[in-house]
C-alpha cells in the first residue's frame, strides 16, 4: 500500500489555501505562481478544481527523463532531483495531466513530492477536499525503481559519470 | 522594507497618461497599518476634502494590507478610498476575490489613480510591465464581458479584473468596481468616481510573492487562528452552510428586519428569501476568496421555467449560468426593505447588479422610498412608467436595470434615494445618514447600531461598528439590543478596532470567530512590527479621526451625526420590538466624551495631537 493525495472537486471552495501552502513550503513565501497544486477556478460553472501530480503508476515524467532525474522517494512520490535535472522540459511534456512544471527562477522541472510524506495541501484545506489516504498501488518499489535509484546514488556519489 | 509589503506604488495619471513607480511610506506603513488607514492617509496627505467627486482632482486609491496575499485565513482584501460619489464624504470600499492578492504578486502594495482620461482606457499590470490600453470596444460592457475581453486580448488567462459596469460609465451614484465577476467594492459609488475617470478597468497578473518578515512565527500563528475559526459557531457552521443570508430569520425573529422602507420591522416573507430556502432551493456551490476558510460565497442559479421568469432586455446571456449571490444585505434590501419575497427575484436583480456594477444595497434601498413615494401617490406611472408596487419582483428587475442605464425613471433612481425624495418634497423618506442608505437593521431594535450608523464616516454602513455581534448574536458577550446602556463605549471600541482590522487586508467576518488578539500575531510576524493590543486599537482611533477630520473639511463631520425622524420618532408598529425607537440623543454625548472631541462632535488638537494627527 501506498499513499496518495485524493482531491474532490466538489468539495472546493476555491480560496487556494492549498497553493499558498504549497508556495510556501517551495519558496519560504506565499507566492501562487510557484506552487505545485494548482486550483483552477471556472468561475462561470461555478466549478473549483484543485488538480496536482497524483504520483501515477506509469510515471511518463521519469520515463522520459534522459538524464535519469526523477526518481521515487520514500513516500513514493514522483521526485524531481534538482541537481541532476538539466531543464529539458522533456518531462512536462511527457506528463498526461500538465502537472510537471518548468520553474522559471531556477530553469528545472518542478513537480509535487508529497513534501516527504505530510503534504501542506492536505494540511491546509478548509474543506477536506485535499485528502492523503492509503491507497492501493502497483509495485513501486520493484526491480524498475530500484534499478533507477540505484543510479541515483551512484551519480551522487560521483561514480555515474 | 517591513515585511508583508513590496514596497512599491504604482502612481497613475490619466490625464497626462503617465505611470510612475514609487516607493511606499514606510513610516505611515507603520502608523495605519495598510488598506483603509493608509489609503485615508494618502487622500489627506495629497486628496482635496471639498472638491466635487466627480472632479479629476479627486483621487482613486486602490490599497492592500500586509497580510493581503498570505495565507492568513481572508488575507483577500483590498480597499478603495476616495471621496464618494453617492455621499462627498471619505469613502472606504473593500473587496475580496482574487484581485487584491494578485496586485501584490505583481510587486505593488498600492495604485493612486489620478485624473481623466481623454477617452476610456483600461490600465494593464502584469508584473513590471505597466501601461494604459484604450477600452473604447469595452465601454458599455457588462462585468462578465469585459473581464473576458480582457482575459482574451491579453492572452493572458490568469488575469485578474477589476472593472465597472455600465453603472459606473453612467455615474450612477452609488455605482460598484466588480472584480472576480462577483466580489464588489460596492458602497459610496466608488463605481461612479472611476467611471468619472474614464478607467474601465485594472486587469493585474503576478507572479511573484509576499515575503514575511518571520515566515516560521506566521505560520504557526495563522494555524492558531484557523483553529479557532474552526471551533466557533458562526465562522465553522452557520456562514459556510448558509452563507450570510443566515442571518434573514434571525434579524426577523428581532424584529430588526427593515420592512417597506422600514415602514415595518418584520417581513412576513422573510423565510421565502433567507439563507435557509437558498441553500435548499438555489444553491449550486459555496465559494470562498482568496484564502478564506469560511467561504461564505453563495453561487446560485435559477432552475428551468425560473430561469425565464424575468425578462430583462439588454442581459440575454448568463441565465443558465450560475451567478453569485445575494448575500444578506442584497437580499434584504431588493428583499425585505422592497417588500419583495420572491427568491428568484433577488436572485435576478443581484445578478444584474453585478454585471452591471451597482450596489444592491443602495439601489435596493433606494428603490423602497420610491416605492413608498409611489404607494403614497407622490409619484404616478406616468413618471414612473410601471407601477411601483412594495412586493413586484417584475418592477425590481426592471429597474436594476433602467437604474444603471440611467433609462427613464431609472435616471432618478440613480441618483440615490436622498436626492431621489429631496427632489419630490418627502427628505423624510430618505433612510440613511450622510447620504447613505441604510443596511439591514433597524436600529430602533438593535439600539448600538443607530449610534454606529449616525457617526460613520462613510454615511450609514454596518461595516464599521457591527454591534449586531453583542447586541443580537452574543459575540463577545450578550447585550440588551433594546437598551442604550454601554452602547456609546462598544461602538467606539468596535469602530476603532474595525478600523484596524480593515487595514490589516484581513476580512471583518473574522471577528465573528476570533478577536484583534487573535490577528496580531500574525501582523506582528509578518511584517516585522512590534504591535500591541494597545498599538493596534490605537491605529484604528487614529484612523478613525483621521477619517473624521476629512469629513469635517468636507463639511460632513459635526452635525451630520444624525438619523432620520422615522427612526427616533415613529416608534415601531408591530413585532418583538414594537414601539421602540432609537435613543441616538441618548448615547451620542457619551460617545463624543469617550472619543474626547467637543460636545458638539468635533476632533480637538489635544486628540490630534495625541494621535499624531496635529
Amino acid at each position: 500500500m501506498a499513499k496518495q493525495l485524493r482531491i474532490i472537486p466538489e468539495k472546493c471552495t476555491g480560496c487556494i489555501q492549498c497553493e499558498l501552502a504549497c508556495s510556501f513550503v517551495q519558496t519560504g513565501r506565499f507566492q501562487p505562481a510557484r506552487a505545485l497544486i494548482r486550483v483552477h477556478l471556472f468561475d462561470d460553472q461555478a466549478s473549483y478544481a484543485p488538480y496536482t501530480c497524483f504520483q501515477c503508476d506509469e510515471a511518463w515524467c521519469m520515463t522520459a527523463c534522459p538524464v535519469n532525474a526523477i526518481t521515487i522517494s520514500a513516500v513514493t512520490a514522483k521526485v524531481v532531483v534538482e541537481a541532476l535535472c538539466v531543464g529539458c522540459g522533456l518531462c512536462t511534456i511527457a506528463c498526461p495531466y500538465g502537472t510537471v512544471w518548468h520553474n522559471p527562477d531556477s530553469e528545472k522541472a518542478v513537480k509535487c513530492d508529497l513534501c516527504g510524506g505530510d503534504p501542506a495541501c492536505v494540511r491546509a484545506c478548509p474543506t477536506a477536499a485535499i485528502t492523503y489516504l492509503e491507497t492501493a498501488a502497483a509495485d513501486w518499489l520493484g526491480p524498475w525503481a530500484d534499478d533507477l535509484n540505484r543510479s541515483l546514488r551512484e551519480m551522487q556519489a560521483g561514480g555515474g559519470q | 522594507m517591513i515585511g508583508g509589503w513590496t514596497g512599491r506604488i504604482l502612481r497613475v495619471n490619466l490625464t497626462r497618461g503617465t505611470i510612475k513607480k514609487e516607493a511606499l511610506r514606510e513610516d505611515w506603513a507603520r502608523d495605519y497599518v495598510g488598506g483603509r488607514g493608509l489609503g485615508a492617509r494618502y487622500l489627506w496627505e495629497e486628496g482635496d476634502p471639498t472638491v466635487d467627486p466627480f472632479s479629476p482632482k479627486n483621487k482613486l486609491l486602490f490599497v492592500t494590507g500586509p497580510l493581503t496575499g498570505t495565507n492568513a485565513s481572508c488575507g483577500a482584501r483590498y480597499m478603495v478610498v476616495t471621496k464618494g460619489a453617492l455621499t462627498g464624504a471619505i469613502t472606504t470600499s473593500n473587496s475580496g476575490g482574487h484581485w487584491g492578492p494578485e496586485l501584490k504578486f505583481a510587486g505593488y502594495d498600492m495604485v493612486i489613480v489620478e485624473g481623466r482620461a481623454p477617452r476610456p482606457v483600461y490600465l494593464w499590470i502584469h508584473n513590471d510591465e505597466v501601461e494604459l490600453r484604450p477600452a473604447e470596444h469595452l465601454w458599455g460592457k457588462g462585468v462578465w464581458d469585459t473581464e473576458e475581453i480582457i482575459r482574451k486580448e491579453s492572452g493572458v488567462p490568469d488575469t485578474i479584473v477589476a472593472s465597472i459596469g455600465p453603472a459606473g460609465e453612467n455615474l450612477v451614484r452609488f455605482a460598484a468596481i466588480l472584480n472576480d465577476l462577483h466580489r464588489a467594492a460596492g458602497r459610496s459609488g466608488v463605481g461612479a468616481v472611476m467611471g468619472s475617470k474614464l478607467l474601465k478597468a485594472i486587469a493585474v497578473r503576478g507572479t511573484g510573492g509576499v515575503r514575511l518578515a518571520d515566515a516560521r512565527g506566521f505560520m504557526a500563528a495563522s494555524w492558531a487562528m484557523k483553529a479557532k475559526l474552526k471551533a466557533s459557531a458562526v465562522t465553522a457552521e452557520g456562514l459556510p452552510i448558509y452563507g450570510t443570508e443566515v442571518l434573514v430569520n434571525v434579524i426577523n425573529e428581532h424584529g430588526a428586519l427593515p420592512t417597506r422602507n422600514h415602514q415595518q420591522t418584520v417581513f412576513e416573507d422573510a423565510e421565502g428569501m433567507s439563507g435557509e430556502t437558498l441553500t435548499e432551493t438555489r444553491l449550486v456551490a459555496n465559494k470562498a476568496c482568496f484564502a478564506c476558510t469560511i467561504a461564505c460565497g453563495r453561487v446560485t442559479k435559477l432552475p428551468g421555467e425560473a430561469a425565464g421568469k424575468f425578462l430583462v432586455n439588454t442581459h440575454p446571456r448568463n441565465w443558465q449560468i450560475a451567478g453569485e449571490g445575494p448575500e444578506y444585505e442584497n437580499a434584504w434590501a431588493m428583499g425585505a426593505d422592497c417588500g419583495i419575497g420572491d427568491l428568484d427575484a433577488l436572485i435576478k436583480a443581484n445578478w444584474l447588479c453585478n454585471d452591471l456594477g451597482m450596489d444592491p444595497i443602495s439601489f435596493g434601498a433606494t428603490l423602497a422610498a420610491a416605492m413608498e413615494l409611489y404607494e403614497k401617490e407622490v409619484i404616478t406611472n406616468s413618471l414612473t412608467g410601471r407601477p411601483l408596487r412594495f412586493g413586484s419582483g417584475e418592477a425590481l428587475v426592471a429597474m436594476a436595470e433602467q437604474t444603471a442605464y440611467r433609462q427613464g425613471f431609472g435616471d432618478l433612481l440613480a441618483e440615490g434615494s436622498k436626492r431621489l425624495t429631496a427632489r419630490f418634497g418627502h427628505p423624510e423618506f430618505f433612510m440613511g445618514v450622510r447620504g447613505q442608505e441604510f443596511p439591514a437593521y433597524d436600529s430602533r431594535a438593535i439600539q448600538g447600531m443607530g449610534l454606529g450608523y449616525a457617526t460613520s464616516n462613510r454615511g450609514a454602513c454596518h461595516l464599521k461598528s457591527y454591534t449586531v455581534s453583542p447586541e443580537i448574536l452574543g459575540i463577545p458577550k450578550k447585550m440588551d439590543p433594546h437598551s442604550t446602556e454601554g452602547k456609546a463605549e462598544i461602538t467606539k471600541i468596535f469602530q476603532d478596532i474595525t478600523s484596524a482590522v480593515d487595514s490589516t487586508g484581513l476580512c471583518v467576518f473574522l471577528t465573528f470567530g476570533v478577536g484583534l488578539e487573535d490577528m496580531l500575531p500574525q501582523l506582528v510576524a509578518a511584517t516585522g512590527v512590534p504591535y500591541s493590543l494597545a498599538s493596534l486599537t490605537q491605529a484604528g482611533e487614529r484612523i478613525w479621526n483621521l477619517e473624521r477630520l476629512w469629513n469635517e473639511r468636507a463639511g460632513l463631520g459635526q452635525g451630520h451625526d444624525q438619523l432620520p425622524k422615522r427612526i427616533t420618532e415613529e416608534p415601531i408598529p408591530s413585532g418583538p420590538a414594537k414601539g421602540l425607537v432609537n435613543k441616538l440623543g441618548e448615547m451620542l454625548p457619551e460617545y463624543y466624551r469617550l472619543r474626547g472631541w467637543t460636545e458638539t462632535g468635533e476632533v480637538t488638537l489635544q486628540k490630534r495631537k495625541d494621535l499624531g494627527l496635529a
